[in-house]
């Protein structure tokens, strides 16, 4: 070994090996800009809750004007008086009607893409991208999609477009949730069916679907949500309708909360206003609810699996 | 079993598919009419049988750049924040309180935007035009705050959640023998970040960013309430102006002629063509990185 015949780094400096470590110059330089990194990233962060807190607060403090028990159960009398009741309902009834059209359709991809496409699939590939492109749909657009598709042959505006149109919206997230929930179905289900000789479709429907349902369902839930949420589509394809009218024909407009506050909002009346506020604060209590079921339903069905 | 869900997929496709047909056989008055003049010239008069996206294209192109290069660092750093800083329990909270933002349905941003968020914009537009005047972005100030820079405000609230949360997963699969061995050589944890975590995810945040980018270009409703509709092109940020898809959501619902609905169409069309751009460059970008779009 010749490592003492070597020049030592510290040759000429004053070097103490017994002195504690504390960081000098360039070292604590180091830490510093380490130590503002962290600040910053940490005031990011706090500053999206902030964002979210403002968010809430705002239209929670303005929506409690227009909130009482009669408001949310009520039917609305005139432009600026009683509940939503009737839009309420209304948006239950359309993302229903959507979810019953994306959710089979969604989990039916999503089994495509996990139990009967092999990994290296072209179709497989194709299919994964067209849900990324529909994914990334403006909503907006879907809502030109249904008018063209639906809304001008029937030469009348509808709940029916609507709730086609939000499937639209719900289906690439439907798909995708079923996709990644599909995928955490332990294998040894899988070859355990094989091995016994079921055929492939018995195993989806008595094996991988009950094993994945919890998942499935709480994507749904989360999909739904965000489409109760959607203005654009419901703009262009339904709506025209009395908004107080409390029949909810699917053939016919079909009111809904978020067409309820971007029409209330327009109105010259500040009862109007208020009303609009405390929609959007029901519309948003219902959404963040649904949001948070939703979550917790996630982690327990995702832990339950992992076991 | 098989067939249903190769129908089913299938059905994807082709629902794809018959979106740009029918975009494009409904906006086909228009396409023959202006053309590709459509996409460069600017003025967008209904009532005179004149409509171009010039202006348009411009405003939806300032309000995302704005929210991109505003939500791009704050989103990295909540997604270093979240996956590498916070302890466990901080990381349970936060994490799903930043996605729950991607929750709020866009016609309240749009409502809580025009009500609490422009008069706010009105407020801070005097000082940065005296502050930063000489850039001509930041020119007179507005009357009444309705204007692009509140419109890139609204849109930075709506994709931070995006690009945070997917930034988020991109860092917590960066290996950790990489970062426990760069620690041991002595790197503080902002060298880690520098030399480890951000070189080997750079084509994921990339991708998120343009997934982000994508839903900017594409938000309607919100950015309707705050950008205002003014088809023009201005250099100044405290301008109102309109974006493609706040034009359709302004006006879709009272068409002044056929020709006009057509044009929306197109509009609509060059809407579906950014919009599928977006969603494969983001693909492509993302290479070995699962980054898709995600029920958040």
């Amino acid at each position: 070994m010749s490592a003492l015949s070597e020049p030592s780094p510290y040759e000429g400096m004053p070097f103490d090996p017994t002195a504690p470590l504390t960081p000098s110059g360039n070292l604590r330089r180091r830490a510093a800009v380490s130590r503002f990194v962290q600040i910053a990233a940490t005031a990011a962060a706090a500053f999206a809750i902030v964002v979210l807190v403002i968010v809430c607060v705002g239209v929670a403090t303005r929506g409690a004007a227009a909130l009482s028990v009669g408001f949310v159960v009520g039917n609305p009398q005139g432009l600026a008086s009683g509940g939503i009741f009737n839009s309420l309902l209304g948006t239950l009834e359309l993302v229903v009607f959507g979810a019953l059209i994306a959710l089979p359709l969604g989990v039916m991809t999503g089994l495509y893409l996990t139990e009967f496409a092999g990994p290296r699939s072209r179709t497989a590939s194709l299919l994964k991208t067209a849900l990324d492109v529909m994914a990334g749909l403006p909503t907006i657009v879907v809502g030109l999609f249904v008018y063209g598709l639906i809304v001008i042959p029937q030469h009348k505006e509808s709940g029916f477009a609507g709730g086609i149109a939000l499937a639209i919206v719900m289906l690439p997230l439907m798909a995708r949730s079923s996709q990644e929930v599909l995928l955490l179905v332990p294998n040894n289900l899988r070859e355990a069916a094989d091995a016994l000789g079921v055929s492939r479709w018995r195993t989806v429907l008595t094996v991988i679907l009950p094993a994945a349902v919890g998942g499935i369902l709480t994507g749904a839930i989360l999909a739904t949500a965000r489409a109760a949420g959607e203005t654009a589509p419901l703009l262009i394809c339904n709506s025209l309708f009395n908004p107080d009218q409390t029949g909810l024909n699917l053939f016919h407009g079909v009111p809904s909360v978020s067409m309820f506050i971007y029409t209330s909002f327009d109105l010259p009346l500040t009862e109007a206003v208020t009303r609009a506020w405390g929609a959007a604060f029901v519309l948003m209590v219902l959404i963040l609810i649904a949001n948070v079921a939703a979550r917790l339903l996630l982690a327990r069905s995702r832990a339950k699996m992992a076991r | 079993m098989f067939g249903l869900c190769a129908l089913a997929g299938a059905l994807v496709v082709v629902t794809l598919v018959d979106v740009v047909y029918q975009l494009f056989v409904n906006a086909q008055p228009a396409i023959s009419k202006f053309g590709f003049g459509f996409v460069t010239h600017t003025e967008w008069k209904p009532g005179f049988h004149e409509e171009a996206a010039g202006a348009l294209i411009y405003g939806t192109v300032v309000s995302s750049l704005i929210a991109i290069v505003l939500a791009t660092p704050l989103g990295i750093a909540i997604g270093l924040f979240l996956s590498m800083m916070a302890p466990v329990r901080v990381r349970a909270v936060v994490g799903p309180l930043v996605e729950m933002l991607a929750a709020v349905p866009s016609i309240i941003y749009g409502f809580w935007g025009l009500v609490v968020l422009v008069p706010f914009v009105d407020k801070l537009e005097p000082g940065l035009h005296s502050a930063l005047g000489f850039i001509p972005v930041f020119g007179t100030p507005s009357p009444i705050g309705i204007s692009f820079f509140a419109a890139g405000l609204v849109l930075t609230v709506m994709i931070l959640p995006i690009i945070s949360a997917l930034t988020r997963d991109l860092f917590l699969t960066v290996p950790s023998e990489l970062k426990d061995g760069a620690a041991a050589l002595g790197a503080t944890q902002w060298e880690i970040i520098r030399g480890i975590v951000l070189p080997t995810t750079v084509s994921g945040i990339s991708a998120a960013v343009v997934l982000g980018l994508g839903r900017a270009l594409g938000e309607a409703i919100a950015v309707s309430f705050v950008i205002g509709s003014v088809t023009r092109i201005q250099t100044s940020w405290f301008a109102p102006g309109a974006t493609l898809a706040s034009l359709i959501a302004n006006q879709f619902t009272a068409p002044v002629n056929p020709l006009h609905l057509a044009a929306m169409f197109y509009a609509g069309l060059l809407l579906v063509i950014i919009g599928m751009f977006t969603s494969l460059a983001a693909r492509a970008i993302a290479g070995r990185f699962d980054v898709t779009q995600r029920v958040i």
